[in-house]
């Protein structure tokens, strides 16, 4: 790396977040307001490790629920079966349908996972100051970012499918208790990828240059 | 030239002129730090009003119809977030609407305004507003992923039944094509480099390197 290295907060500048102007903030404490689109100045997202550990927290939790509990019932002629998420998977996958059954078990099962081990480990890595690997790391918030919302898939053919299976007394489905938990866990995770912020993964080697 | 943050990493650098369809990424940490549209807004105000078109479609025509034992039922989009409320789930009715109907809709909508408002010189401030908007909507708009659910969903169902897909599933696969073209080919920078500043004052003069203001 060259050792012509600035960051905007080491220079007392800050970027809008919204409009991307740089400003010459008055005092550190007390940023002010973007002179350009009114947005509220700050060098770094507030409280960003904790909310974000608090929303990883909270999604971790309602993780377990979502994958235990049924998503769907299906009724036929008086008796119930449940499916739970990788019921659904195991179902499209019997009915010989495998690269749906693998783009679903990626969206609900892995994805969800993933990012919260993700977002854990970049939590982890931040709070002990790493240096390590920041170019990786920040790619890895960015896929996060980006893949989250793919995870809310089995809500919507979950929705779809009870709006459509309606022959009574024939065949009914409804929701099962799992779908709440299951969109909770990717609201969350959403929620927890805006509040983390990546300036935080190069802070520490600003911090131990100066 | 001008100066600017990387919203990735804070590092300061200095961007040549990129010329019109050219990006510029951060030399840290590869964050495309400007994307620059041949045609940043005339071309995105088109795409967003056949989006308009095509939201209208795809809300109010059925998506997908069922026919069994002399039986016909189909859904729309929010007949579908309704139907799971009347199940009792309401909190994932409410999400369901929003990320299917509020949230695209939203997108539209403030970007529409946004592209309309920038028309005017200078651009007035409370254009400004309607970006954060459609910024805060964007993220939240799943289009494409439920086009992705109605798929599995039909296919599914196909197992049980003989399901037909409807005018507003095609709809919602042009819509799915149409919001990612308006993110594409519009430039918020266009807009924030003409718009009325919240200070005045502050305001660069000529010659001023734009990009660097104090704060009030």
């Amino acid at each position: 790396m060259t050792d012509e290295v600035l960051t905007a907060a080491q220079s007392g500048l800050i970027a809008c977040e919204d409009c991307g102007l740089l400003s010459q903030s008055a005092s550190a404490d007390l940023p002010g307001f973007c002179p350009r689109c009114g947005a509220e100045l700050r060098s770094r997202r507030d409280g960003s490790i904790e909310r974000t550990w608090a929303l990883v927290i909270a999604a971790a939790i309602c993780y377990v629920p979502a994958n235990v509990l049924p998503v769907l019932g299906t009724t036929t002629l008086g008796s119930t079966e449940y499916d739970t998420i990788m019921g659904g998977v195991v179902f499209l996958y019997t009915s010989g349908s495998w690269p749906l059954a693998l783009i679903v078990l990626i969206a609900s099962v892995m994805v969800p996972l993933g990012k919260l081990v993700a977002l854990g480990y970049l939590l982890i890595t931040v709070q002990r100051g790493s240096i390590k690997s920041n170019r990786e790391r920040t790619r890895l918030y960015r896929l996060v970012e980006f893949i989250g919302r793919w995870s809310m898939l089995d809500v919507f053919v979950d929705t779809f499918t009870v709006a459509l299976v309606q022959l009574q007394p024939l065949m009914s489905v409804q929701p099962g208790a799992g779908v709440v938990f299951f969109a909770a866990v990717v609201v969350l995770t959403m929620i927890a990828a805006e509040s983390f912020d990546p300036r935080l993964i190069w802070d520490a080697s600003a911090a131990q240059e100066s | 030239m001008h100066t600017l943050a990387c919203p990735d990493c804070d590092l300061l650098q200095v961007l040549p002129e990129v010329p019109p369809g050219g990006r510029a990424r951060c030399a840290r940490c590869d964050r495309t730090l400007v994307s620059r549209s041949t045609d940043p807004l005339d071309r995105p105000l088109a795409l967003t009003i056949a989006a308009l078109l095509v939201l209208i479609i795809a809300n109010a025509a059925p998506l997908m119809g069922l026919s069994a034992v002399g039986r016909h039922a189909s859904t729309t989009i929010i007949g579908g977030a309704y139907s799971m409320w009347l199940d009792g789930q309401q909190i994932t009715a409410a999400i369901v609407a929003f990320c299917a109907v509020i949230a695209p809709a939203g997108f539209v909508l403030f970007t529409l305004s946004v592209l309309l408002g920038a028309r005017r010189d200078p651009v007035p401030a409370w254009v400004a507003d309607m970006l954060r908007w459609a910024e805060h909507m964007r993220p939240w708009s799943m289009v494409e992923v439920m086009m992705l659910g109605i798929l599995v969903a039909l296919i599914k169902i196909a197992e049980l039944a003989k399901v037909t897909p409807g005018i507003g599933m095609y709809a919602v696969g042009a819509l799915m094509l149409l919001i990612p073209a308006i993110i594409v080919s519009f430039d918020p920078d266009e807009v924030w480099q003409r718009i009325q500043w919240a200070d005045p004052e502050a305001a660069p003069r000529a010659g001023d390197d734009p990009a660097t203001a104090a704060s009030r």
